[in-house]
């Protein structure tokens, strides 16, 4: 039963790659080896090892291991698992809607904005809301960026604005319509119940009651953010994590490009 | 001063440093003391017991400061304007503000008395307080005197799911764990409410609302498990934003024992505006050290938006200009935990060397401060098991330099608000450092012309130019030009500055003088 480290056990599945059947990788194609810890709400024991495994099972795997239990205050046992996935997926039929720009460094963008735009483009920024973190919007913006990734405002083509963090939705298009921006980039870091969300949302409400939203390139971006969830929202573009301003510039230059030659 | 220093850091650079930090500091001093704020003033009201809501939910504080505020009596101070109306009235103060919550009584339609009629009025009421305060800070130390304490560094976690009933399990979890330090997040945006919320709660937004009754609910949960552990546990807020002196007195009240307070941190990272709570902070201060509560100041957050290496010298400038500005609000050196924080980019080359440099260095400098070290946080990636050993490594540092607070890094930070496990994880692992490695400080010592005392010289020498810089400038004029964290904030802007008035001529604030003199 027990397919430990030192397990026995004959591997008798097909251990070649199938991507139409794709899933997980221990150390044998096909294995299904998935780590895995939580923590229950009930006392150390037997029954909560068992607990675990029974749970274990029900999320589709096989042969459950409890490596490790603990109970972290009475009634709270904690668990280190493994088991061996049963399900696949069929990595060929999968589609995920991307930004759809090529990723230029700082100087290729600046060149491409004075070669095709002829001026700088205006980008306002901030962390809306209730949001007080400043940490997105000021890897994106910060004349020193984030990981050696320098920030929109060392760029010489672009004009930017980074208003911090907590500024309402209100005031956050107030300003980008006085400094005639071209570009909005909202930074949401606290995802708690959603709270996001509501206010992307709100913001692009906003905009439309405004009649603004074909006005200006809107994106948002965060730890939480994907492109696929911008778009639903209404955004033009989402950036999640590990994008840095190269990623975020090269888009808005492309996109106010691409939106100028459709207007023609 | 005599102390030998590890790193051989020039104690007369120090001692330069410190002069002119307290130029700077005098400055802001007097700036501060010829000023009140709204939030001042209803501390002030808390003091003379006022305390509730009214029919509406507005904090009775907020009612009795607006009304004051409207009918022109800011500048006087709710102190003078309700000793007088006690004597007109004979009521006590929660019956006058209940009564101006009615719209039944209007101040400035009563007679005044002289002020020494009032001050005398006022005593009974004063003293009351001030001993109320003076009882909670004993019964902490009775409890540090009878089942005693964990060990320095402080293991401090946090709490934040929104409900203060589930905050309460996750602390008594943490404290069973190992924890000595409980801080519960406030929530999302509370820094910049302009009242203090009233009663138990339970919805909030990554954290849970400061009010008076989370305060006491919390301090008796720890209390209880703090006997069942055989350790006392302390309770941390956030006496930051626009409340601080409030949040600051309804700690005091109810037994608080470690206060983030820091009104550069709000200035920087809340856009508050610096008048405002520059005057906040001189009072909440006063208290918080009155109150035996050892403040957090919040450097550490400077090295979240600028780089970790280049600014080491703003952290630690801005460390001897709060030492300064926490002296000369009575708080004793050992109630500062002043801020710095492990933070540079984990792919640096010899990384660890100038992190151990700095912690040591602040060690040194600060001998007697109950420092507070903070964990990575900007250079955590959602790569768990790589973030639990960068936290195993600032954890080496807090051990081996002595800190006094240890903020306990999560291996998921960046990711979401603790799991109840997430503490174990981090609590087991400072546990296991810390006993490993006690005594590392003791036996290792930096190699002469090595890179670690290099280090600590460049950032000392790098802070005491920032302070001659910000001597020259002033405090307020560095702000406004972005000398700290890479963050512009202006004099004139941000939130609360309607909320600073000048002080009138009957204008008094007995607490003040009582606080300060009688430890």
């Amino acid at each position: 039963m027990s397919g430990g480290l030192y397990s026995m056990d004959a591997k008798d599945f097909d251990k070649t790659l199938d991507l139409t059947k794709v899933k997980p990788y221990g150390d044998t194609m096909n294995d299904g080896k998935v780590q895995l810890s939580f923590t229950l709400p009930v006392p150390t024991g037997a029954e909560a090892v068992e607990a675990a495994k029974q749970l274990i099972k029900k999320m589709g795997l096989e042969n459950p291991l409890v490596v490790y239990y603990r109970e972290l205050t009475p009634g709270y046992t904690f668990f280190n698992c493994y088991g061996q996935c049963t399900h696949t997926v069929d990595f060929t039929s999968i589609y995920v809607p991307k930004v759809e720009s090529t990723v230029m460094e700082m100087k290729e963008t600046d060149e491409y904005i004075r070669q095709n735009i002829g001026r700088k483009l205006v980008v306002v920024g901030a962390s809306t809301g209730t949001d007080a973190h400043t940490v997105g919007i000021d890897a994106i913006m910060n004349m020193k960026g984030y990981a050696g990734h320098y920030g929109i405002e060392r760029y010489d083509m672009f004009e930017a604005y980074n208003l911090g963090s907590q500024v309402p939705n209100e005031e956050f298009l107030a300003k980008a319509i006085e400094l005639h921006a071209d570009a909005l980039l909202v930074s949401q870091t606290v995802t708690q119940k959603d709270v996001h969300i509501q206010n992307l949302t709100q913001l692009v409400e906003l905009m439309e009651a405004e009649g603004l939203r074909d006005k200006m390139i809107l994106v948002c971006g965060g730890p939480r953010i994907s492109h696929e969830l911008a778009k639903e929202l209404g955004y033009d573009a989402g950036f999640g994590a590990g994008t840095y301003a190269d990623d975020v510039a090269s888009y808005v230059a492309q996109e106010f490009v691409n939106r100028a030659n459709t207007k023609k | 001063m005599t102390q030998k220093s590890k790193l051989g850091l020039d104690f007369g650079k120090v001692e330069k440093a410190r002069s002119l930090a307290r130029g700077i500091a005098q400055e802001v001093q007097s700036f501060v003391e010829s000023r009140t704020t709204v939030a001042v003033e209803r501390t002030l009201a808390r003091l003379l017991g006022i305390d509730g809501v009214d029919a509406n939910g507005v904090p009775l504080p907020n009612v009795v400061v607006d009304h004051l505020k409207a009918q022109g009596l800011l500048n006087q101070g709710t102190v003078f304007c309700m000793g007088n109306a006690m004597i007109q009235t004979g009521k006590s103060a929660q019956e006058i503000a209940e009564a101006i919550a009615e719209g039944k009584l209007d101040l400035k339609k009563l007679p005044v008395a002289g002020k020494k009629q009032i001050e005398e009025a006022l005593q009974p009421i004063v003293n009351a307080s001030v001993e109320r305060i003076r009882a909670r800070r004993a019964r902490r130390e009775q409890y540090l005197n009878t089942i005693g304490e964990g060990p320095k560094p402080y293991l401090y976690i946090i709490v934040a799911t929104g409900n203060i009933y589930e905050d309460v399990i996750q602390a008594e979890a943490g404290a069973r764990q190992g924890a000595d330090v409980i801080a519960v997040i406030r929530t999302t945006g509370q820094s910049l409410l302009d009242y203090v919320p009233y009663g138990a709660t339970t919805e909030g937004f990554g954290g849970t609302y400061a009010t008076q009754e989370n305060f006491r609910i919390m301090r008796a949960a720890l209390d209880k498990v703090g006997e069942e552990v055989g350790r006392y546990i302390r309770l941390c807020n956030y006496c930051s934003g626009l409340c601080m002196p409030e949040i600051a007195i309804m700690g005091a009240f109810e037994g608080l024992d470690v206060m983030l307070n820091d009104a550069l941190y709000g200035i920087l990272f809340r856009d508050i505006n610096m008048q405002r709570t520059l005057i906040d902070q001189y009072f909440s201060r006063v208290i918080n050290g009155f109150a035996g509560v050892i403040i957090n100041t919040g450097e550490d957050n400077y090295l979240t938006t600028a780089d970790a290496v280049e600014a080491a010298h703003t952290v630690l400038a801005s460390d001897i200009i709060n030492e300064q500005l926490a002296l000369l609000a009575g708080l004793p050196e050992e109630q500062m935990g002043l801020g710095h924080a492990f933070e540079m980019d984990p792919m640096l080359e010899n990384g660890f060397l100038y992190e151990l440099a700095q912690a040591e260095m602040t060690r040194e400098i600060f001998p007697k401060a109950t420092l507070k070290y903070m964990p990575p946080t900007k250079f955590m990636t959602g790569n768990i098991f790589r973030g639990h050993i960068q936290d195993a490594l600032f954890n080496m540092i807090g051990i081996w330099t002595h800190q006094g607070i240890q903020l306990l890094g999560m291996p998921t930070e960046a990711i979401h608000t603790p799991f109840m496990s997430d503490r174990y994880l981090s609590i087991e692992n400072a546990r296991y450092i810390f006993n490993n490695m006690r005594n590392i400080g003791d036996e290792m010592e930096f190699a002469q012309d090595g890179i670690c005392r290099k280090r600590a010289a460049e950032v000392l020498d790098k802070a005491v130019e920032l302070l001659e810089e910000l001597t020259k400038e002033g405090l307020f004029n560095a702000l406004e030009k972005g000398k700290f964290a890479d963050v512009k904030r202006p004099k004139n802007g941000g939130k609360g500055l309607d909320g600073v008035c000048d002080k009138g001529e009957n204008y008094m604030n007995p607490f003040i003088n009582l606080m300060k003199g009688k430890k």
